[in-house]
């Protein structure tokens, strides 16, 4: 079955979604990434939207819920790299995505995680998830 | 003036994937810009879902227009479904009936340049949405 691959960096978790989203798709997927925070007890979640050349409101009900998710699980979402023309298409459409914390890339992804999460590079990191 | 006409069924979710990869193709082969390219996708995509969710499924007619010098896509979702009693309040933002954000129909209007809504209760709803270069 096609599924979205979740990956480990340190304390967080990056997922990059690089297929066309259907609906069933996006099921899977809240419920692989709500499990695997839980289970790792990740501090945090970047999704990395660059490849998405659309979000529909369907999707970015996904995203928000996505975010309400980690909140209660505590662990911070930071959705990064989405293209200009569907930032201009969904604040048309309606959905300003209020509560959704983003960023304009992976690397400024990464850096408003460590931030919020009071985690530095290097020694201090919290080092890796539990298994 | 229409000078290229296609007919595509909504019936899954697979089937919405397929009619914003058909919108692409169209838009772009008419030379829209990437931002109009994209809000055409959306709105597609918001009524396609619409038609499948509340009509049951349907179809999607596109529709290559021609009108002085301009030219424009239009397409047509059309639903067996229940219709719409109350068609003013369905295109109220956050309004809705189903599990949805309620953007659907209010929001698609606002991306495109015309837009046009035909219900009858029991027989099916037909969106029609243009947009010109």
């Amino acid at each position: 079955m096609e599924r979205i691959p979740i990956l480990r960096m340190g304390p967080f978790l990056l997922v990059t979604i690089q297929v066309d989203l259907h609906d069933r798709l996006v099921v899977t997927f809240q419920d692989d990434l709500t499990e695997q925070i839980s289970r790792t007890g990740a501090r945090g979640v970047l999704i990395d939207i660059s490849a998405l050349d659309m979000v529909d409101s369907f999707m970015g009900r996904m995203i928000a819920n996505i975010a309400g998710m980690s909140r209660i699980l505590d662990a911070e979402t930071v959705v990064v790299g989405m293209r200009p023309a569907v930032a201009i298409t969904l604040v048309e459409l309606g959905l300003a995505l209020p509560g959704v914390r983003t960023a304009l890339d992976v690397e400024k992804g990464m850096e408003l995680l460590r931030a919020s999460r009071g985690l530095r590079l290097g020694k201090e990191e919290d080092g890796d998830l539990e298994d | 003036m229409t000078s290229k006409t296609d007919t595509l069924e909504v019936h899954s979710s697979t089937d919405i994937v397929l009619i914003r990869q058909a919108v692409r193709k169209w838009t772009a082969e008419l030379g829209f810009s990437l931002v109009d390219q994209t809000k055409m996708i959306t709105a597609a995509s918001e009524l396609a879902r619409n038609a499948l969710e509340y009509g049951g499924g349907g179809e999607v007619r596109f529709e290559q227009l021609e009108k002085s010098g301009r030219r424009g896509l239009r397409l047509t979702f059309e639903d067996h479904g229940p219709g719409i009693p109350d068609i003013e309040q369905a295109l109220t933002d956050g309004f809705t009936t189903g599990q949805g954000m309620g953007l659907g129909l209010s929001g698609s209007r606002r991306l495109v340049n015309e837009f046009e809504i035909a219900s009858t209760v029991g027989e099916g709803t037909r969106v029609t949405i243009t947009r010109w270069k």
